[in-house]
Protein backbone atom coordinates (compact mmCIF):
# COMPACT_ATOMS: atom_id res chain seq x y z
CA UNK A 1 0.00 0.00 0.00
CA UNK A 2 1.63 3.02 -1.18
CA UNK A 3 1.25 6.42 0.72
CA UNK A 4 0.44 9.24 -0.81
CA UNK A 5 3.32 12.07 -0.33
CA UNK A 6 3.78 14.57 1.53
CA UNK A 7 4.06 18.16 0.47
CA UNK A 8 5.40 20.74 3.52
CA UNK A 9 3.29 24.00 1.67
CA UNK A 10 -0.02 23.53 -0.39
CA UNK A 11 -2.34 26.56 -1.86
CA UNK A 12 -5.30 26.65 -1.89
CA UNK A 13 -7.60 29.44 -3.85
CA UNK A 14 -4.38 31.62 -3.51
CA UNK A 15 -3.70 31.17 0.32
CA UNK A 16 -0.85 29.67 1.49
CA UNK A 17 -1.04 26.86 3.73
CA UNK A 18 1.97 24.76 5.73
CA UNK A 19 1.86 21.67 7.22
CA UNK A 20 1.69 21.87 11.12
CA UNK A 21 1.05 18.25 11.11
CA UNK A 22 2.68 14.72 9.28
CA UNK A 23 4.32 11.97 9.67
CA UNK A 24 7.36 11.65 11.85
CA UNK A 25 10.58 11.40 9.98
CA UNK A 26 11.51 8.28 12.25
CA UNK A 27 8.79 5.90 10.86
CA UNK A 28 8.49 4.28 7.75
CA UNK A 29 5.96 5.25 5.32
CA UNK A 30 3.95 1.76 5.66
CA UNK A 31 0.57 2.08 7.43
CA UNK A 32 0.00 0.20 10.94
CA UNK A 33 -1.16 -3.16 11.22
CA UNK A 34 -2.48 -2.65 14.13
CA UNK A 35 -6.83 -3.35 14.41
CA UNK A 36 -8.53 -0.07 14.46
CA UNK A 37 -8.18 2.08 17.31
CA UNK A 38 -5.41 0.50 18.95
CA UNK A 39 -2.97 2.82 20.85
CA UNK A 40 0.43 0.81 19.72
CA UNK A 41 0.32 3.26 16.90
CA UNK A 42 -0.41 6.38 18.65
CA UNK A 43 3.10 5.38 21.35
CA UNK A 44 5.07 4.57 17.79
CA UNK A 45 4.36 8.00 16.85
CA UNK A 46 4.84 9.31 20.46
CA UNK A 47 8.47 7.75 20.52
CA UNK A 48 9.52 8.62 16.20
CA UNK A 49 8.14 12.38 17.54
CA UNK A 50 10.43 12.38 20.75
CA UNK A 51 13.63 10.49 18.76
CA UNK A 52 13.24 13.60 15.41
CA UNK A 53 13.12 16.11 18.28
CA UNK A 54 16.18 15.06 19.98
CA UNK A 55 17.92 14.45 16.83
CA UNK A 56 19.17 10.63 17.78
CA UNK A 57 17.84 8.69 14.78
CA UNK A 58 20.99 7.51 13.08
CA UNK A 59 22.29 6.10 16.78
CA UNK A 60 19.24 4.55 18.00
CA UNK A 61 18.53 0.60 18.03
CA UNK A 62 14.92 -0.94 19.26
CA UNK A 63 14.08 -4.37 21.01
CA UNK A 64 11.05 -5.75 19.65
CA UNK A 65 8.99 -7.59 22.18
CA UNK A 66 6.84 -10.40 21.52
CA UNK A 67 3.60 -9.97 21.38
CA UNK A 68 1.63 -6.98 18.77
CA UNK A 69 4.72 -4.91 18.93
CA UNK A 70 6.56 -7.52 17.31
CA UNK A 71 6.19 -6.17 13.72
CA UNK A 72 8.11 -2.55 15.13
CA UNK A 73 10.99 -3.35 13.08
CA UNK A 74 8.83 -2.47 9.80
CA UNK A 75 7.38 0.55 11.15
CA UNK A 76 10.74 2.50 12.39
CA UNK A 77 13.01 3.77 10.48
CA UNK A 78 16.20 2.31 12.14
CA UNK A 79 18.01 -1.00 13.33
CA UNK A 80 15.73 -3.03 15.24
CA UNK A 81 16.32 -6.75 17.23
CA UNK A 82 13.05 -8.80 17.95
CA UNK A 83 14.11 -10.93 20.65
CA UNK A 84 13.05 -13.77 22.62
CA UNK A 85 9.85 -13.57 24.81
CA UNK A 86 10.26 -11.56 27.59
CA UNK A 87 14.32 -11.18 26.82
CA UNK A 88 14.40 -7.81 25.13
CA UNK A 89 16.54 -6.33 28.25
CA UNK A 90 18.19 -8.78 28.21
CA UNK A 91 19.39 -8.41 24.88
CA UNK A 92 19.15 -4.14 25.59
CA UNK A 93 22.00 -4.79 27.93
CA UNK A 94 24.29 -6.55 25.37
CA UNK A 95 24.07 -3.96 22.76
CA UNK A 96 24.26 -1.10 25.42
CA UNK A 97 27.27 -2.31 26.64
CA UNK A 98 29.13 -3.57 23.60
CA UNK A 99 28.66 -0.01 21.86
CA UNK A 100 27.82 2.51 24.69
CA UNK A 101 27.29 5.65 22.15
CA UNK A 102 23.91 4.03 20.56
CA UNK A 103 20.42 4.87 22.34
CA UNK A 104 18.55 1.51 23.19
CA UNK A 105 15.26 1.91 23.46
CA UNK A 106 13.31 -1.26 24.49
CA UNK A 107 9.11 -1.34 23.60
CA UNK A 108 7.52 -4.01 25.26
CA UNK A 109 4.34 -5.19 26.11
CA UNK A 110 2.53 -6.39 29.88
CA UNK A 111 2.94 -9.94 28.99
CA UNK A 112 6.83 -9.61 27.97
CA UNK A 113 7.59 -7.42 30.32
CA UNK A 114 5.55 -8.32 33.83
CA UNK A 115 5.21 -12.05 32.88
CA UNK A 116 8.02 -13.95 31.45
CA UNK A 117 10.51 -11.04 31.05
CA UNK A 118 10.17 -9.86 35.58
CA UNK A 119 13.58 -11.07 36.30
CA UNK A 120 15.14 -9.64 33.65
CA UNK A 121 13.36 -6.34 33.90
CA UNK A 122 13.99 -6.03 37.67
CA UNK A 123 17.72 -6.88 37.15
CA UNK A 124 18.21 -4.58 34.71
CA UNK A 125 16.81 -1.85 36.30
CA UNK A 126 18.60 -2.98 39.54
CA UNK A 127 21.92 -2.82 37.74
CA UNK A 128 21.21 0.86 36.81
CA UNK A 129 21.29 -0.23 32.69
CA UNK A 130 21.09 3.40 30.63
CA UNK A 131 17.67 1.81 28.52
CA UNK A 132 14.53 3.43 27.99
CA UNK A 133 11.94 1.17 28.39
CA UNK A 134 8.39 1.83 26.68
CA UNK A 135 6.12 -0.70 28.62
CA UNK A 136 2.51 -0.65 27.17
CA UNK A 137 0.14 -1.61 29.80
CA UNK A 138 -3.43 -2.67 28.03
CA UNK A 139 -4.41 -5.83 31.01
CA UNK A 140 -4.64 -8.27 29.09
CA UNK A 141 -2.37 -10.66 26.31
CA UNK A 142 -3.47 -8.92 23.36
CA UNK A 143 -1.56 -10.84 20.16
CA UNK A 144 -2.66 -14.54 21.38
CA UNK A 145 -6.50 -14.12 22.14
CA UNK A 146 -7.09 -12.17 25.00
CA UNK A 147 -6.10 -14.08 27.68
CA UNK A 148 -6.00 -12.87 31.13
CA UNK A 149 -1.88 -10.93 32.09
CA UNK A 150 -0.69 -10.25 35.07
CA UNK A 151 -2.32 -6.92 34.92
CA UNK A 152 -5.77 -7.89 34.23
CA UNK A 153 -7.43 -5.86 36.61
CA UNK A 154 -9.85 -7.67 39.72
CA UNK A 155 -13.33 -8.62 37.98
CA UNK A 156 -12.02 -8.21 34.62
CA UNK A 157 -13.09 -10.76 32.18
CA UNK A 158 -10.99 -12.67 30.43
CA UNK A 159 -10.89 -15.90 28.16
CA UNK A 160 -9.05 -17.46 30.26
CA UNK A 161 -10.65 -15.64 33.45
CA UNK A 162 -14.46 -15.78 31.93
CA UNK A 163 -16.32 -14.65 35.27
CA UNK A 164 -13.62 -12.34 36.05
CA UNK A 165 -10.34 -12.32 37.86
CA UNK A 166 -10.46 -13.78 41.32
CA UNK A 167 -7.88 -11.88 43.78
CA UNK A 168 -8.09 -15.13 46.10
CA UNK A 169 -7.45 -17.65 43.74
CA UNK A 170 -5.01 -15.64 41.08
CA UNK A 171 -3.88 -12.78 42.86
CA UNK A 172 -3.66 -9.06 42.11
CA UNK A 173 -2.42 -6.85 39.23
CA UNK A 174 1.28 -6.41 39.55
CA UNK A 175 2.38 -2.60 39.45
CA UNK A 176 5.67 -2.52 37.91
CA UNK A 177 6.11 1.41 37.59
CA UNK A 178 5.63 1.20 41.71
CA UNK A 179 7.92 -1.70 42.13
CA UNK A 180 10.79 -0.57 40.14
CA UNK A 181 11.05 2.97 41.35
CA UNK A 182 11.93 1.37 44.68
CA UNK A 183 15.50 0.54 43.08
CA UNK A 184 18.55 3.10 43.36
CA UNK A 185 19.83 2.10 39.71
CA UNK A 186 16.38 3.61 38.15
CA UNK A 187 16.62 7.02 37.23
CA UNK A 188 13.09 8.27 35.57
CA UNK A 189 9.74 5.56 35.93
CA UNK A 190 6.35 7.34 35.21
CA UNK A 191 2.79 5.94 34.31
CA UNK A 192 1.05 7.76 32.23
CA UNK A 193 -2.52 6.73 29.56
CA UNK A 194 -3.32 7.59 26.30
CA UNK A 195 -7.21 8.21 26.93
CA UNK A 196 -7.38 11.23 24.96
CA UNK A 197 -5.29 14.05 23.86
CA UNK A 198 -3.98 15.75 27.08
CA UNK A 199 -2.99 12.76 28.26
CA UNK A 200 -0.96 11.78 24.88
CA UNK A 201 0.98 15.04 25.02
CA UNK A 202 1.84 14.22 28.53
CA UNK A 203 2.99 11.12 27.76
CA UNK A 204 5.17 12.64 24.85
CA UNK A 205 7.11 14.49 28.07
CA UNK A 206 7.45 11.74 29.57
CA UNK A 207 9.01 9.57 27.05
CA UNK A 208 11.21 12.84 25.97
CA UNK A 209 12.15 12.51 29.88
CA UNK A 210 13.14 8.93 29.93
CA UNK A 211 15.25 9.27 26.57
CA UNK A 212 17.04 12.65 28.59
CA UNK A 213 17.83 10.24 31.74
CA UNK A 214 19.70 7.56 29.05
CA UNK A 215 21.44 10.59 27.18
CA UNK A 216 22.73 11.87 30.43
CA UNK A 217 23.90 8.68 31.35
CA UNK A 218 21.80 8.67 34.46
CA UNK A 219 20.76 4.92 34.51
CA UNK A 220 17.32 2.49 33.78
CA UNK A 221 14.47 4.67 32.67
CA UNK A 222 10.71 3.31 32.04
CA UNK A 223 7.20 5.19 31.40
CA UNK A 224 4.46 2.50 31.67
CA UNK A 225 1.58 3.47 29.60
CA UNK A 226 -1.79 2.78 29.62
CA UNK A 227 -3.24 1.66 26.47
CA UNK A 228 -6.06 -0.21 24.89
CA UNK A 229 -6.89 -3.42 23.29
CA UNK A 230 -10.95 -3.00 22.02
CA UNK A 231 -11.27 -6.51 20.11
CA UNK A 232 -10.49 -8.37 23.21
CA UNK A 233 -12.26 -6.33 25.76
CA UNK A 234 -15.25 -6.44 23.28
CA UNK A 235 -15.29 -2.54 23.12
CA UNK A 236 -15.46 0.04 20.50
CA UNK A 237 -12.41 1.89 20.53
CA UNK A 238 -14.26 4.80 22.19
CA UNK A 239 -15.64 2.99 24.85
CA UNK A 240 -12.21 1.40 25.32
CA UNK A 241 -10.19 4.25 25.58
CA UNK A 242 -12.98 5.76 28.18
CA UNK A 243 -12.79 2.04 30.00
CA UNK A 244 -8.97 3.17 30.48
CA UNK A 245 -9.69 6.40 31.62
CA UNK A 246 -12.00 5.12 34.30
CA UNK A 247 -11.29 2.42 35.46
CA UNK A 248 -8.25 1.29 34.43
CA UNK A 249 -6.15 4.64 36.01
CA UNK A 250 -8.16 3.15 39.66
CA UNK A 251 -5.88 0.55 40.05
CA UNK A 252 -3.04 1.86 37.78
CA UNK A 253 -2.72 5.54 38.88
CA UNK A 254 -0.91 7.92 36.53
CA UNK A 255 1.95 9.68 37.90
CA UNK A 256 6.00 10.27 38.17
CA UNK A 257 6.98 7.35 40.53
CA UNK A 258 10.95 8.57 40.38
CA UNK A 259 12.66 11.03 38.64
CA UNK A 260 16.14 11.98 39.21
CA UNK A 261 15.54 15.75 37.48
CA UNK A 262 13.36 16.91 39.79
CA UNK A 263 15.33 15.53 43.15
CA UNK A 264 18.15 17.41 41.52
CA UNK A 265 16.21 20.80 41.52
CA UNK A 266 14.85 20.41 45.05
CA UNK A 267 18.34 19.46 46.45
CA UNK A 268 19.84 22.77 44.21
CA UNK A 269 16.88 24.39 45.86
CA UNK A 270 16.95 22.83 49.36
CA UNK A 271 20.49 23.81 49.31
CA UNK A 272 20.51 27.85 47.93
CA UNK A 273 19.42 29.59 50.92
CA UNK A 274 21.93 27.92 53.75
CA UNK A 275 25.07 29.08 51.47
CA UNK A 276 26.02 32.37 50.02
CA UNK A 277 25.19 33.08 46.67
CA UNK A 278 28.01 32.59 44.88
CA UNK A 279 28.38 29.06 46.81
CA UNK A 280 25.49 27.80 45.96
CA UNK A 281 25.74 29.17 41.86
CA UNK A 282 29.14 27.16 42.18
CA UNK A 283 27.66 24.04 43.10
CA UNK A 284 25.00 24.12 40.31
CA UNK A 285 27.41 24.43 37.54
CA UNK A 286 29.03 21.26 39.05
CA UNK B 1 -10.76 32.03 4.38
CA UNK B 2 -10.40 28.99 7.08
CA UNK B 3 -7.51 28.96 9.41
CA UNK B 4 -6.52 25.31 8.21
CA UNK B 5 -7.80 22.24 7.05
CA UNK B 6 -6.78 18.06 7.07
CA UNK B 7 -6.40 15.80 4.55
CA UNK B 8 -7.51 11.88 5.45
CA UNK B 9 -5.26 9.29 4.02
CA UNK B 10 -8.11 6.89 3.05
CA UNK B 11 -6.23 3.95 2.87
CA UNK B 12 -4.34 4.29 6.33
CA UNK B 13 -7.51 5.65 8.19
CA UNK B 14 -8.92 2.41 9.79
CA UNK B 15 -12.53 4.47 10.85
CA UNK B 16 -11.88 3.66 14.78
CA UNK B 17 -14.16 7.07 15.03
CA UNK B 18 -11.76 8.25 17.58
CA UNK B 19 -11.08 11.53 15.93
CA UNK B 20 -14.69 12.19 15.22
CA UNK B 21 -15.31 12.26 18.74
CA UNK B 22 -11.94 14.34 19.28
CA UNK B 23 -12.90 16.89 17.28
CA UNK B 24 -14.63 20.38 19.37
CA UNK B 25 -16.20 21.34 16.05
CA UNK B 26 -17.61 18.15 14.77
CA UNK B 27 -16.53 18.46 11.40
CA UNK B 28 -15.10 14.74 10.84
CA UNK B 29 -18.27 12.43 10.18
CA UNK B 30 -18.17 8.69 8.80
CA UNK B 31 -20.55 9.19 5.82
CA UNK B 32 -19.86 4.88 4.30
CA UNK B 33 -20.41 6.48 0.76
CA UNK B 34 -16.80 5.27 0.18
CA UNK B 35 -14.59 2.42 1.26
CA UNK B 36 -10.70 2.14 1.15
CA UNK B 37 -8.12 -0.88 0.22
CA UNK B 38 -8.75 -2.36 3.61
CA UNK B 39 -12.09 -2.65 3.19
CA UNK B 40 -13.07 -0.15 5.73
CA UNK B 41 -15.14 3.09 5.88
CA UNK B 42 -12.57 5.88 6.21
CA UNK B 43 -13.73 9.10 7.72
CA UNK B 44 -14.40 12.28 6.09
CA UNK B 45 -13.32 15.92 6.24
CA UNK B 46 -16.82 18.23 5.69
CA UNK B 47 -15.94 21.91 6.32
CA UNK B 48 -17.98 24.05 3.98
CA UNK B 49 -18.10 27.35 6.61
CA UNK B 50 -14.01 26.90 7.13
CA UNK B 51 -14.60 26.35 10.83
CA UNK B 52 -11.20 24.14 10.99
CA UNK B 53 -8.71 26.02 13.07
CA UNK B 54 -5.79 23.45 12.88
CA UNK B 55 -5.83 22.56 16.41
CA UNK B 56 -4.49 19.27 15.52
CA UNK B 57 -6.70 17.29 18.15
CA UNK B 58 -7.77 14.83 15.68
CA UNK B 59 -4.25 14.28 14.62
CA UNK B 60 -3.21 13.62 18.00
CA UNK B 61 -5.41 10.58 18.82
CA UNK B 62 -5.63 9.25 15.25
CA UNK B 63 -3.55 5.81 16.38
CA UNK B 64 -2.70 5.64 12.61
CA UNK B 65 -0.86 9.08 11.74
CA UNK B 66 -4.03 9.43 8.42
CA UNK B 67 -4.23 12.98 9.34
CA UNK B 68 -2.53 15.85 8.34
CA UNK B 69 -2.97 19.25 9.70
CA UNK B 70 -2.35 22.34 7.05
CA UNK B 71 -2.97 25.96 9.00
CA UNK B 72 -1.89 29.34 7.52
CA UNK B 73 1.59 30.35 7.95
CA UNK B 74 1.83 33.35 10.88
CA UNK B 75 1.65 36.43 9.39
CA UNK B 76 4.96 38.33 9.89
CA UNK B 77 5.82 40.58 12.61
CA UNK B 78 6.68 43.59 11.03
CA UNK B 79 3.24 44.80 10.12
CA UNK B 80 2.71 45.32 13.43
CA UNK B 81 4.83 48.27 14.80
CA UNK B 82 3.95 49.25 10.88
CA UNK B 83 -0.05 49.59 12.35
CA UNK B 84 0.65 51.59 15.83
CA UNK B 85 2.46 53.79 13.32
CA UNK B 86 -0.29 54.30 11.65
CA UNK B 87 -2.87 54.68 14.79
CA UNK B 88 -0.17 57.02 16.23
CA UNK B 89 -0.09 59.32 13.20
Amino acid sequence: MEAVPEKKRVTVDGQDYELVFGRPASLTSKPFTYCPGCNHGTIHRLVAEVIDELGIQHRCVGMASVGCSVFSYEFFDFDFISCAHGRALAVATGVKRVQPDTVVLSYQGDGDLAAIGTAETIHAANRGERITTIFVNNAIYGMTGGQMAPTTIIGQRTTTTPEGRDEHRIGWPIRMSEMLALLPGVAFVARTTCHDAKSILKTKVAIKKAFRAQLEDRGFSMVEILSNCNVNWRMTPQDAVNWVGEEMTKVFPPGTYKDVFAEDQEKARADAPSKTKAQSSEKTEV
Amino acid sequence: MPIGFIEILDDTCKGCLLCVAACPKSLLHQTKKKINKRGLYPVEFVDPEGKCNACRLCAIVCPDVAIRVYKQPRKPKTEQPAAAEAKAG
